[in-house]
């Protein structure tokens, strides 16, 4: 009775701490307090558990059921909408969610007492299952586990744990490693995801130190090690101050001045001991003053803000000198810091930044993790994990779930953020993708390429235009989600929710922009997606969609007729209007959804005529018209096989997109036109796209003939998004475009081609085709509303003018595959320097392996690893 | 080779010595690698014409130590040198203690002295360098400038004083480099081959057969010097003119006597050491086995390692029942561990096999240096040996130098004896032994100065 009386006081304190969190209405909204701590936990799996010296991490997979959507195409079946098109009905989807929550190890007992309450009862924990425990605590709390949960303990070794978790999190989390500098702007640099992560150094600052080098995913030590940590902070600072917890005396030390107890160099030179090029204000000794005051009567005692300060300047200091001390030893010029000393503390990861800037002169880089203190949790679960599932999945952090981190710019303890920020810190979520996510190839520097076009964080303006624009544009998509579902009673609470949540986050952003990695106009717009998810809506322009798809399916068979009326310079220039004009349509733009909600009949010519008149803002039209008509079809296609990454359902993916598509078939091209794999806005959504792709060919013969022969290929692009992260592509998208040799990449919308990808480079020709529908963004670029960009980037060298064959069976001779250095089919340049030829006829006789990603011996397979681009499966949000 | 040489050494020293230093990668901090070419200051000046009275300082971050020489006959002084000779010698042969912090070491005080020709005793006095106005007020009240002939200078102080002394005192502080001075004064051990100078400790890492053993110096090339007093400073010596500061940390002897200020309410270091002998850290420390039940033998990492300094306070209940005596060894064990292994990481990029702990922080301290003792034999598998002087807070034999800028060369000797015990007042015995044995081994019932100056010839 008393341990579930303790139990109970232990969650309703974590819970009360959480009410202080921003959220009102999120701890309104859910009547069960243990859901606030450990979300889905009565769904949960699998567990693991990291026992540390003062901190315990659990780790749990859940099963998130959720309602989606998803089309289908039976007319005689009564669809919710009976649409004659395709039918929308909702399904179950089950997301695989990794949940990690953090409380101190003094709390174990309730706590697995609460896990055995809500669990061993729930049917879906298997009895007599092994759970991973790692940490210290594995070894002192077997038996307490064991008897508490009735499960076998499985011990698994810390470091290992650590070292797969920070692997885990630096391949799969984009935003997840960043430099800080304090008077950088922005503060925080975020590294991306990276493949090639080794050698590291990884400073795992608990209780106390280690310090492992890790080479590889198998090979690592731990070659050091200080017994001054977070436990020394915490246990000292308490003895110093009475202060009690750990973020107490973050808040005293964030407040103080070291400079009353620590002896700098100035006090013991009076200025610089510029012989060792010591600086005045180098601490020469700390805590020295304390000693030298101490007999004297006349100097008051030290503040308890100043004697925190000294003390967490004192050890992050030694950490970062140590770090760097075995960092050069080792060679190792990346460290990243993990263990949940920092927390995101700006003033401790300045100091351990300046310390080992300061040894290395910049050579050696000290980089943070949002995660750091899951690492080793992380590690045992997925331990744990790769016993039963033998795949690899590739992973993404829920945006809605997780947690950011403390804001750089808090003066005061008091205000409600700061709350919410450091409790809420302790909240990582992260879902198992269905597929893994692979980089395009069609990249020209994969490494080199960074999706979003303006980083929020270093453009003050933008970040303020767009936060603002975003935090009113959640209204209108709050009335949208509220219309989206008429029947559901609790439509308008949920709705509310997001808005709430989502312009909380807002706020939080607003004051430490990197909170939560880069700020993008993406990163906004995904997390809106996600947190609408999280709300339980999951595609709130479900019927809109279809409306506008039925309306735009009657109108095609009429507008390829009046496209084929035209002589083909004409018909080229009309179907290059239609794709803008198609691209109009857009929910996402507020000054869209007024005209569209004004007008029913608001059509392709409409549209068309709100366009900005040419000469475009980006005009590349005569360039792409005259690319396409030099080369005569049927006799020479001009592109093997195009990739169009098209946006928004309706009048654009069928009146402008699917006429593109037609002429290029037509002339011989082999299309893939891709689109989201779920739903974000009024972007067309895969599964749509199917159906809209099969009763559009009902209309024309060459779609038809195209679709039937596997000349036009509907693929999902594995993204949520209403903008494109080319890093985080289908895995199948990826491997046909490498087997098609895809040559020209069309990327269609201002998600897609102004907010991200503006930038980038390809190996083959780009077409970058969008309509600015937003004022303040047309203003920048020195436009108008409804600017136009119609961007052709040719591959520069001898694109095009390259003799082509047009045969696609190229003879596979010997001195073909020995002409190395000859590659003059721009199509195949972002292949190894492998001959071309020889590739594609082996391809041939491959096809069928159902796309083996693996280099098949000789380089020359045209896959992603051929061409050195990193095939290790990656996630996105 | 007498000592100016060994100054204007540095200086003419091939390039091609510090290629080597470079070569071995010693990229740390700011203009570390840079060799250091001795002092600012020459004091060749001095040396043709030293005027009374004679002064030599160090002030250092905690302490300011201060030399005085004493002629013993005032009557070939004109009229005015004898009235301020007077008035000092009053003042600070008077009495042994200064108000309440200054401290006259009697028992260092040296007779018979012959410094340029002049019969004297030298005096040793302590004050805390928190007390420097009051020492600067005293100056300038008695008149200590009478003569200008300035004062030898080291240590932080002598920069940061410069101008107040010469403002307040009108007295010029010759300012000598105390890193300099630390090697000088090394070098200077070095070349008077003392056998029980050096020494280490047998076994120690085995409490029970650890002995202090004496360490031939002759050769010790290259060695590492861990100077520890308020903070630390780590240098890397190569040769007799080639050294350079590799590293620091501010976590030194001035952080161990604040922290046990702060943590007990102690107010000396003698106090704080006092403390400490009593304590026992395991009931303030997290070790190993408190986190893993016993050793972590996959990483080498033993159940009795401390795992976290000072983890045990986490607990409240803990820190209720926590002894000023545990907190005092506890702070003291930590920092000591830190600098060994700061120590030892710089030993292992330098590729230098031997170890100098020097500094105010070992006096009194042998607990200190049984667990720097340990610390490198255990955790470099018996590759790195810590070595340590006799005179502990050598960096203070630079006062040897600036004595030595008017006391003869083979005076020099006298300084290092000062240099034993100064400082040391409550704990005169340490410095008595080892005279004692000292002078036991020597065969000599005679004073300091015959063993040198047996030495030298």
């Amino acid at each position: 009775m008393r341990r579930i009386n303790r139990a109970r006081y232990w969650i309703e304190s974590l819970v009360f701490q959480q009410r202080k969190m921003a959220h009102k209405s999120y701890a309104r909204s859910i009547d069960l307090p243990s859901e606030q701590v450990f979300h889905n936990i009565k769904n949960a799996k699998r567990f693991a558990i990291d026992i540390g010296g003062s901190l315990a991490k659990v780790a749990y997979s859940s099963v998130i059921k959720r309602k989606s959507t998803m089309v289908f195409d039976e007319p005689d079946v009564p669809g919710i909408c009976g649409s004659p098109i395709y039918n929308v009905s909702e399904k179950d989807q089950e997301v695989v969610r990794l949940h990690f929550v953090k409380f101190e190890t003094k709390y174990i007992e309730s706590c697995l007492d609460f896990i055995n309450a809500n669990l061993i009862n729930s049917k879906e924990f298997v009895q007599d299952k092994a759970i991973k425990v790692t940490g210290g605590g594995a070894y002192k709390y077997t038996d307490l586990i064991q008897s508490k949960l009735g499960v076998t303990v499985d011990k698994v070794d810390e470091i290992a744990c650590l070292i797969e978790g920070c692997n885990f999190l630096l391949k799969n989390i984009p935003d997840e490693a960043f430099c800080y500098m304090r008077h950088g702007n922005p503060e925080y640099k975020f590294q991306g995801v990276d493949s090639d992560i080794f050698p590291y150094l990884l400073v795992n600052i608990g209780s106390g130190v280690s310090l492992c080098k890790v080479e590889s995913e198998d090979k690592f030590e731990r070659i050091g090690g200080t017994s001054m940590g977070g436990g020394t902070f915490w246990g000292l600072g308490s003895l110093l101050t009475s202060a009690k917890e750990f973020d107490e005396l973050l808040e005293l030390a964030e407040k103080g001045d070291h400079k009353p107890l620590d002896m700098l160099v100035k006090d013991i030179y009076g200025g610089n001991y510029g012989e060792i090029g010591l600086g005045g204000d180098v601490i020469a000794s700390s805590f020295g003053k304390a000693a030298r005051c101490a007999r004297d009567t006349s100097v008051p005692n030290f503040n308890r803000e100043d004697i925190v300060r000294s003390l967490l300047l004192c050890i992050s200091n030694d950490i970062g000198q140590i770090a760097y001390l075995q960092a050069r030893l080792h060679g190792v010029k990346k460290i990243y810091f993990g263990g949940f000393f920092i927390r995101g503390h700006p003033f401790t990861m300045h100091t351990m930044t300046f310390a080992i800037n300061f040894w290395s002169k910049g050579d050696i880089q000290p980089l943070f993790l949002r995660h750091e203190g899951y690492l080793c949790a992380i590690g045992a679960f997925l331990k744990g994990m790769r016993e039963e599932d033998a795949e690899h999945y590739s992973w993404g952090e829920n945006l809605a779930g997780s947690s950011g981190l403390a804001s750089p710019k808090q003066t005061t303890a008091s205000s409600s953020f700061d709350y919410h920020m450091k409790n809420n810190f302790s909240l990582l979520e992260i879902n198992r993708l269905e597929r893994p996510l692979l980089p395009c190839p069609l990249l020209k520097d994969i490494m080199g390429y960074f999706p979003d076009t303006v980083d929020l964080t270093q453009d003050a303006e933008a970040r303020q235009y767009w936060l603002d624009c975003f935090h009113t544009g959640a209204a209108k998509t709050k009335d949208l989600a509220i219309k989206s579902q008429p029947n559901s009673s609790d439509a308008v609470e949920r709705a509310n929710k997001f808005l709430e949540k989502y312009r909380s986050r807002l706020n939080s952003l607003r004051q430490n922009p990197c909170a939560f990695g880069h700020l993008t106009v993406r990163s906004l717009l995904d997390t809106s997606t996600s947190i609408l998810e999280e709300c339980l809506f999951p595609d709130i322009f479900s019927q809109q969609k279809q409306l506008e798809n039925e309306v735009a399916l009657h109108k095609l068979s009429a507008r390829l007729k009046y496209l084929d009326g035209l002589p083909l310079p004409e018909r080229l220039l009309q179907l290059a209007m239609g794709f803008l004009a198609g691209n109009v349509f857009d929910w996402g733009a507020l000054e869209v959804c007024k005209i569209l909600e004004q007008s029913n009949n608001f059509g392709l010519e409409d549209a068309q005529a709100k366009l900005q008149k040419r000469p475009w803002l980006f005009d590349d039209f005569d360039a792409w018209s005259s690319r396409l008509i030099r080369s005569k079809p049927p006799l020479k296609p001009p592109y093997k096989c195009a990739v169009i990454f098209c946006d928004n359902s309706g009048m654009d993916i069928i009146l402008g997109v699917i006429p593109f598509v037609r002429q290029l078939l037509s002339m011989g091209t082999n299309v893939i036109l891709c689109a989201n794999s779920a739903p974000s806005m009024n972007d067309v959504v895969y599964g749509e796209l199917q159906l809209l792709a099969k009763h559009a060919s009902d209309i024309c013969p060459i779609l038809r003939s195209a679709l039937a022969e596997g000349r036009w290929m509907v693929m999902e692009s594995g993204q949520t998004s209403p903008c494109l992260d080319l890093r985080l592509i289908d895995e199948r998208l990826v491997r046909t475009m490498s087997e098609q040799g895809a040559d020209l990449i069309v990327i269609e919308g201002m998600g897609r081609a102004i907010h991200t990808n503006m930038e980038a480079t390809f190996h083959c020709d780009a077409l970058k085709v969008a309509v600015i529908k937003n004022r303040w963004l047309a203003k920048r670029f020195k436009g108008d509303m409804f600017a136009v960009m119609f961007r052709f980037e040719q591959s520069g060298i001898i694109a095009g003018s390259a003799p082509r064959s047009s045969s696609p069976l190229l003879s596979s001779s010997s001195s073909a595959a020995s002409s190395r250095s000859v590659s003059p089919v721009s199509s195949l340049s972002y292949l190894s320097s492998g001959a071309p030829e020889l590739v594609r006829s082996r391809r041939g006789d491959d096809s069928d392996r159902n796309g083996n990603c693996e280099d098949n011996g000789d380089g020359l397979s045209p896959t992603a690893s051929s061409a050195k681009i990193p095939i290790t499966p990656r996630g996105s949000r | 080779m007498d000592d100016q040489s060994l100054t204007n050494g540095h200086l003419s020293d091939p390039s091609s010595n510090s290629l080597s230093v470079h070569s071995h990668g010693n990229g740390d901090g700011n203009n570390e690698n840079k060799l250091r070419n001795g002092s600012p200051d020459s004091f060749c000046d001095l040396h043709v014409r030293p005027s009374m009275p004679l002064f030599g300082m160090d002030i250092g971050g905690t302490l300011t130590k201060l030399v005085y020489f004493e002629p013993d006959h005032f009557d070939d002084f004109d009229q005015e040198e004898r009235e301020t000779l007077k008035t000092i010698q009053r003042y600070l042969i008077g009495s042994t203690a200064y108000g309440t912090t200054g401290i006259r070491d009697v028992h260092l005080e040296m007779t018979n002295q012959n410094i340029c020709g002049r019969e004297g005793k030298i005096h040793f006095i302590r004050f805390p360098t928190s007390q420097m106005p009051a020492f600067i007020d005293l100056a300038k009240y008695k008149k200590f400038s009478g003569l200008a002939s300035g004062i030898c200078a080291t240590g932080g102080g002598a920069y940061m004083f410069e101008d107040v002394f010469a403002s307040e005192v009108h007295l010029q502080l010759h300012k000598y480099d105390e890193l300099d001075s630390l090697v000088k004064g090394i070098h200077y051990i070095d070349r008077y081959t003392l056998k029980s100078e050096c020494y280490y400790f047998s076994n120690p890492l085995d409490p029970d057969n650890c002995e202090k053993m004496p360490f031939d110096f002759q050769d010790p090339y290259p060695y590492l010097v861990v100077n520890i007093g308020s903070g630390v400073s780590i240098l890397s010596v190569r040769s007799k003119y080639q050294y350079s500061r590799v590293s620091g940390t501010s976590l030194g002897g001035g952080t161990f006597l604040g922290l046990c200020c702060l943590l007990t309410g102690c107010d000396t270091f003698e106090e704080a050491i006092e403390l400490a002998s009593r304590g026992d850290s395991k009931n303030i420390d997290k070790l190993v086995r408190d986190i893993y039940g016993g050793d972590y033998s996959k990483f080498g990492l033993k159940g009795d390692a401390v795992a976290c300094s000072f983890g045990q306070m986490m607990s409240k209940e803990k820190r209720k029942c926590a002894k000023k005596e545990d907190l005092a060894r506890a702070t003291l064990v930590t920092l000591t561990n830190n600098i060994g292994s700061i120590a030892r990481m710089c030993a292992k990029t330098e590729k230098i096999e031997r170890v100098v702990f020097v500094g105010n922080f070992l006096r009194v301290n042998t607990i200190s240096m049984k667990l720097l003792a340990f610390a490198m034999e255990y955790w470099s598998n018996g590759l790195l040996k810590a070595l340590f002087l006799e005179h502990e807070h050598i960096s203070h034999i630079l006062e040897v130098d600036n004595i030595g800028c008017f006391i003869k060369d083979e005076k020099y000797a006298w300084d290092v004896w000062a240099e034993a015990g100064r400082d040391s007042q409550p704990y005169r015995h340490t410095t008595a032994d080892a005279w004692a044995r000292v002078l036991e081994e020597e065969g000599q019932d005679g004073t300091g100065v015959t063993v040198w100056q047996r030495h030298q010839n």
